[in-house]
């Protein structure tokens, strides 16, 4: 069983939306794990308790940067929005209005451009 | 802004899928190096060199220090441009399924050559040092009659195993090598093809702009094309009656162990 959250059967979807699905759930898990630590970091009194947690909650926002990348990297509208709103300064409802002002639908109309062909090791 | 300005041409979104949907198989039939070598990336478009991790000693900028530059391999940026008609793409959003594009597939089947020769044989001008001229074995030659293939693709093969080069191999074989194989029959009606397979343990590639063949391992970890952008559609300029447009990648390759591939040199045409 690839994952117990799958919201259709398994035989009607392909091998690349399985595994995006893995990745999608392995990211919510990674955040949820942020929040959790979050949480114990502040309640704890044991200042010495508080340091790991905070050093674990940390790695968890590294796995989470990490499966997001794998997620950019195969799907070019979220690669778009992503260079859209991150690493940004302005207000980002300002930055919406300013992207589709850009174009008709900003970046998601056009896509990234990228045919996402990547690697075809092990075709003939 | 995106360097592609694909949001400056005059195409709606079910002409870009039009586009990307044609062109993309072709190209997936082409890119014949990605079939046999690693892919790292795409890293995207502001990823410039392939860190080597060497140095070359150069002169101090003082007295009494000692100064290395770091060793980067470039990445090579190739475009290939294309002119579609305007109508066309308006015939796309009426809903025609069977839109005339122009020059995408012969743009595309320019870049796939480029990337397959560049990574098979080399691209000096680009900085990349092929897989045929790296290998650190001598050529063999194949035979003149396709019938003899399978003694000098175990040769190949033989060759990589003393080398304590590791499997499964592939091959990849010129257009009209490639064509000789399928046509084959051998005694008993087995396929050429099939006996080929079962000797390298891996694929036989079509490779357009190979000239004669290759046997490489699949093993990983020996040839490497780092990809900055993955190809992508980017828009030129339009007038009232075209587009133009341009298909565009940016990599670098590397060979990193230079025993693990044995290249066949075509042979001569065949007396009649």
């Amino acid at each position: 069983m690839a994952s117990e959250g799958l919201h259709e059967a398994g035989e009607l979807l392909d091998a690349a939306t399985i595994d995006h699905h893995r990745a999608v759930t392995s990211l919510c898990e990674e955040l949820e794990a942020v929040d959790w630590y979050d949480q114990r970091v502040k309640a704890t009194d044991d200042p010495t308790l508080a340091a790991v947690l905070a050093h674990n909650r940390d790695e968890e926002k590294e796995h989470a940067a990490m499966t997001l990348e794998w997620l950019r990297r195969r799907d070019p509208v979220l690669d778009a929005h992503l260079r859209t709103y991150l690493f940004t300064t302005d207000p980002v409802t300002e930055i919406e209005a300013e992207a589709e002002a850009a174009g008709d639908d900003g970046p998601a109309a056009t896509g990234s451009g990228s045919l996402n062909i990547g690697s075809l090791k092990g075709t003939e | 802004m995106d360097h592609l300005q694909r949001a400056h041409a005059p195409i709606s979104e079910a002409g870009w899928s039009a586009i990307e949907d044609e062109i993309r198989p072709r190209l997936t039939t082409y890119l014949a190096a990605r079939k046999l070598v690693d892919f790292e990336g795409p890293s995207g478009w502001s990823h410039s060199a392939t860190a080597l991790g060497r140095v070359e000693t150069v002169a101090g900028p003082g007295p009494a220090l000692e100064a290395r530059r770091r060793r980067v391999l470039p990445l090579v940026e190739l475009r290939a441009a294309f002119s579609v008609d305007r109508r066309q793409l308006e015939d796309v959003d009426r809903g025609a399924p069977d839109p005339d594009l122009g020059g995408l597939e012969e743009a595309g089947r320019r870049l796939a050559l480029g990337e397959n020769s560049a990574i098979f044989h080399g691209y000096g001008a680009g900085g990349i040092a092929g897989i045929t001229e790296s290998t650190s074995h001598p050529p063999m030659t194949l035979p003149a009659d396709a019938g003899h293939y399978p003694t000098s693709v175990a040769g190949a093969v033989d060759v990589l195993r003393q080398a304590g080069i590791g499997g499964p191999y592939g091959l990849a074989i010129a257009p009209d090598l490639f064509t000789d194989i399928v046509e084959r029959t051998e005694h008993g009606g087995y396929l050429l093809f099939d006996h080929l397979r079962q000797i390298l343990g891996g694929p036989l590639v079509w490779a357009p702009g190979l000239s004669g063949g290759i046997v490489l391992s699949l093993r990983g970890g020996d040839f490497v094309i780092d990809c900055g952008q993955d190809i992508s559609v980017g828009y030129l300029d339009h007038d009232a009656d075209t587009v133009r447009l341009y298909l565009e990648e940016s990599f670098s390759f590397r060979v990193l162990e230079p025993d693990a591939a044995v290249t066949l040199t075509a042979p001569g045409k065949p007396k009649k």
